[in-house]
């Protein structure tokens, strides 16, 4: 390896400012930095550092994300091959090789895309190349619909990027998770095309879906009032659903591993999951009430704890809620932050005629709503250390 | 003693190199030097020139703004020149030390019988006075103000940080006395915060506070935090053991007596110990020929390595410092640095798995590992910082100038060294102190 270190020794100095190749500098320094952790000391402050940086962070989130990503690319293949009615006939492995080959694109335009425009405006600012993309890159793919076409993936992670993330200054400066808002993105300006029945699995021009297929989701049937999925194929994720999102079991994994290493905030979770099964209950409750429709009676009554494993409530609990740019700073904010996401994720999910899922919005709601959950908390921490000098004066 | 204030947040980092109980006297240096640049916010005046004869403490310069705060020779000698950088700052006022030149001379006398007034005359005149800092903002007390109370940390919990139990082997009489003054003036104030295991629970006229827990429990600022924290427009003194030993024996004896035990550590030092000289003694009487050799490049630090300065063999010790330590300075490229499993590398992250050998020292040295990046992680400095303090709000508010929220926030209960830790564990790489720092010197600017 030691060539590739003189390489980008040598290249050094033809990347500075004012030099012929000035553009390639924050490129240059992206891959240099990715391959070899870089040689500068303390110059202040304290001399020793922790060795994590920003790179070990996000790829240990990367890495915690591969069972979903491993599991979506499989599941992909196997709702493919149930939907034409070949699945008892088709191989493992033969399975995952479909799913590998639809799914692979979408992460490929993802991080094309993404890191595309990450390495412009990095250079445009004179900044390092900063590592946040590399998560958001991961997380886009997993929360797309596997027939969203791919050109409307490169959109919606420009857009994403640029507006959801580099108009306010880059990563640590976002006000919403990107992945989140790519997807929102789509949401609302192709609706047609993102929702509806046609877009959860892969079927090619000549495949021939078996008779009484429809496509659905099995949240779609529930909304429609007539629940007719397994809990166990829900938990462990044979259900159609966007990429990544369908397995509770994969997401669990990833939990562990994120909240072992502690990169993700476990009380986020805990109280995410906490506000989805309370707001689960009061659904219950109101099921037998008078005047509601009676596909509304039905997705009212389903047993709370089976919303936490149905559409993206499990992966974004553990995955979107706990970003730690978007979500509140302050360890009592995490409390309220995530109740607050739970319990509106179910309302939407269950009360919003037109689209039965709530995650997406419940997050961007509460992202948006985080600062001023801070600025309370902060406000209570000064008029207690206010009261403590009265005290004691 | 009262019940023990455990502390649970912090970190102890497992640095290598830590000083065997042994103590070695070295012979007096050929020179010695004090440096306006260990006082933060000091505007020093001459009182000498080059040439002048010198006991220890007469005075070499004072402040311009309390002319009554004045700095002394650390040794007698005859001062050897005024070094000078840019602006013509004065970096270090150098004396070449003579054996003979003896003390100057003050009052011989127990301070139980001495009024406040007295004792502070008294440490005015000797340039003891200095070695007094005040919260808020962690400068030079003033002589005008009147203190709540003085505090003293009698442990250090710093990586590999100098033991006072033994430092104080034999001294402890004249610990009391030191104690004694100091009560004077803060009439009768004093609190000190002892281990579990210390040698300072029979010291008399201080109330005694047991403190347990990882480093910063040792600061002296969190456990002001935890036995009297300092609100808007109070102020106390601090005090640092040794410290305290120079001014007992000024009243035990009648002279100045600036000898010092530095503990000499990290991995860099063939055999680390205990070294005794004087305050202000050069770098090198330490270092020479007791370092280890390679061919790479080495950090001489005075201090700690979370809060000390980078000093060079020519430079001289730091006027509040106890420890040198040497590390590797670790500039070298690491391949794939970040995604290594990390067995050998030390983290208060729980990503690396060095995780599964909570006994092992680590050697560590300066390389940032990584580069500085925007605040992207929450509750990191909340894990080793224990007191009621939000720190990346403070932190902000410092960054943003912000007077009102940086005293709403706690700015006064605050230095550098209480949020050290901090920066150790920024994955950002966030230079913590220095806006810290920064903060603080806004606040003297604009409230005085």
């Amino acid at each position: 390896m030691k060539f590739l270190k003189n390489f980008f020794e040598k290249t050094e100095p033809y990347v500075q400012k004012g030099a012929k190749y000035h553009w390639l500098n924050s490129v240059h320094d992206g891959f240099f930095t990715f391959l070899f952790v870089p040689k500068h000391t303390a110059k202040s402050g304290t001399h020793i550092h922790d060795y994590i940086d920003l790179k070990r962070t996000m790829s240990i989130v990367v890495l915690a994300l591969v069972p979903s990503l491993l599991f979506g690319m499989y599941n992909v293949g196997l709702q493919h091959f149930i939907a034409i009615g070949e699945a008892a006939a088709t191989g493992f492995f033969d399975m995952f090789l479909y799913g590998l080959l639809k799914v692979l694109p979408v992460v490929i335009v993802s991080y094309g895309v993404g890191l595309g425009i990450e390495f412009a405006f990095a250079q445009m600012r004179g900044h390092e190349i900063n590592e946040g993309f590399l998560v958001s890159g991961m997380l886009i793919p997993l929360i797309m619909p596997i027939e969203t076409p791919l050109w409307m993936v490169a959109v919606a992670t420009a857009f994403a990027v640029i507006f959801g993330k580099e108009v306010f200054g880059g990563t640590g400066m976002n006000i919403w998770n990107p992945a989140l808002v790519a997807r929102a993105f789509l949401f609302f300006a192709y609706p047609a095309q993102m929702s509806g029945n046609s877009v959860w699995i892969a079927l090619g021009k000549n495949d021939m879906p078996i008779d009484g297929f429809t496509g659905a989701t099995p949240m779609a049937d529930a909304a429609a009032g007539n629940i007719n999925f397994s809990v166990a194929d829900a938990f462990f994720g044979f259900i159609p659903g966007s990429i990544g999102e369908t397995s509770t079991l994969a997401i669990l994994i990833g939990a562990v591993i994120l909240i072992i290493t502690g990169i993700g905030n476990w009380k986020i979770m805990v109280s995410t999951v906490a506000g989805g099964v309370v707001m689960g209950i009061i659904l219950n409750i109101f099921a037998g009430s008078q005047g509601l429709s009676p596909e509304a009676a039905v997705f009212f009554g389903i047993p709370f704890w089976q919303h936490l494993i149905l559409g993206g409530f499990a992966f974004g609990a553990v995955f979107m809620a706990t970003d730690p740019v978007s979500a509140t700073q302050t360890e009592k904010g995490k409390w309220i932050y995530g109740f607050l996401i739970g319990i509106l994720a179910i309302l939407i999910r269950v009360v919003n005629p037109a689209y039965p899922e709530g995650m997406m919005l419940a997050i961007l709601l509460m992202n948006t709503f985080a600062p001023l959950i801070d600025h309370y908390v902060v406000q209570g921490h000064i008029k207690r250390r206010i009261k403590r000098a009265k005290v004691t004066a | 003693m009262s019940e023990v204030i455990k502390l649970r947040k912090g970190l102890d980092i497992r640095l290598k190199g830590s000083a065997e109980t042994v103590l070695e006297t070295l012979p007096v240096p050929a020179t010695v030097a004090l440096k306006p640049a260990d006082f933060p916010g000091l505007t020093p005046k001459m009182s000498v020139k080059p040439g002048f004869e010198v006991k220890a403490g007469d005075a070499l310069f004072y402040d311009k703004y309390h002319p009554e705060v004045v700095f002394t020779a650390p040794f007698g000698g005859k001062v050897a020149s005024v070094n000078r950088g840019e602006r013509r700052r004065i970096l270090e006022v150098v004396i070449e030390t003579d054996n003979g030149a003896g003390s100057a001379e003050y009052k011989k006398a127990n301070p139980n019988s001495l009024s406040a007034g007295e004792v502070k005359e008294q440490l005015l005149r000797s340039g003891l006075w200095p070695f007094i800092k005040r919260r808020p903002y962690g400068i030079v007390a003033s002589p005008q103000e009147k203190p709540k109370a003085v505090f003293i940390s009698t442990f250090d919990t710093a990586p590999i940080a100098p033991d006072y139990n033994f430092i104080m082997e034999g001294q402890l009489g004249t610990f009391q006395t030191g104690i004694d003054a100091l009560a004077k003036l803060a009439d009768g104030k004093v609190f000190m915060g002892v281990s579990d295991k210390s040698v300072f629970t029979n010291i008399k006229n201080t109330e005694i506070k047991q403190f347990s827990g990882p480093h910063p429990a040792g600061n002296v600022g969190i456990q002001i935090h935890h036995i009297s924290p300092i609100n808007r427009g109070e102020v106390v003194w601090t005090v640092n053991p040794q410290d305290v030993l120079f001014i007992g024996r000024l009243f035990e004896t009648g002279r100045v007596d600036f000898t010092k035990i530095f503990a000499l550590t990290g991995s860099e030092v063939e055999k680390p110990k205990y070294v005794q000289t004087t305050l202000g003694a050069p770098v090198s009487t330490l270092t020479d020929g007791r370092l280890k050799k390679g061919n790479y490049k080495q950090r001489i630090i005075s201090g700690n390595v979370l809060t000390g300065t980078r000093v060079k063999t020519q430079d001289y010790l730091g006027f509040y410092d106890s420890q040198v330590t040497v590390i590797p300075e670790g500039d070298e490229y690491e391949l794939f640095g970040w995604a290594t499993p990390g067995i050998d590398k030390f983290s208060a992250s729980k990503t690396f798995f060095s995780k599964l050998f909570p006994k092992k020292e680590y050697e560590m040295n300066a390389n940032l590992h990584g580069g500085e990046r925007a605040f992207v992680l929450s509750d990191q400095y909340e894990k080793v910082l224990p007191m009621d303090i939000l720190p990346v709000f403070l932190i902000k508010s410092c960054l943003a100038d912000d007077i009102d929220k940086m005293e709403q926030l706690g700015i006064y209960e605050v230095i550098e060294e209480d949020f050290a830790l901090c920066e150790y564990v920024c994955t950002s790489k966030i230079k913590v102190q220095d806006i810290l720092r920064n903060g603080i010197n806004t606040m003297i600017k604009e409230l005085g």
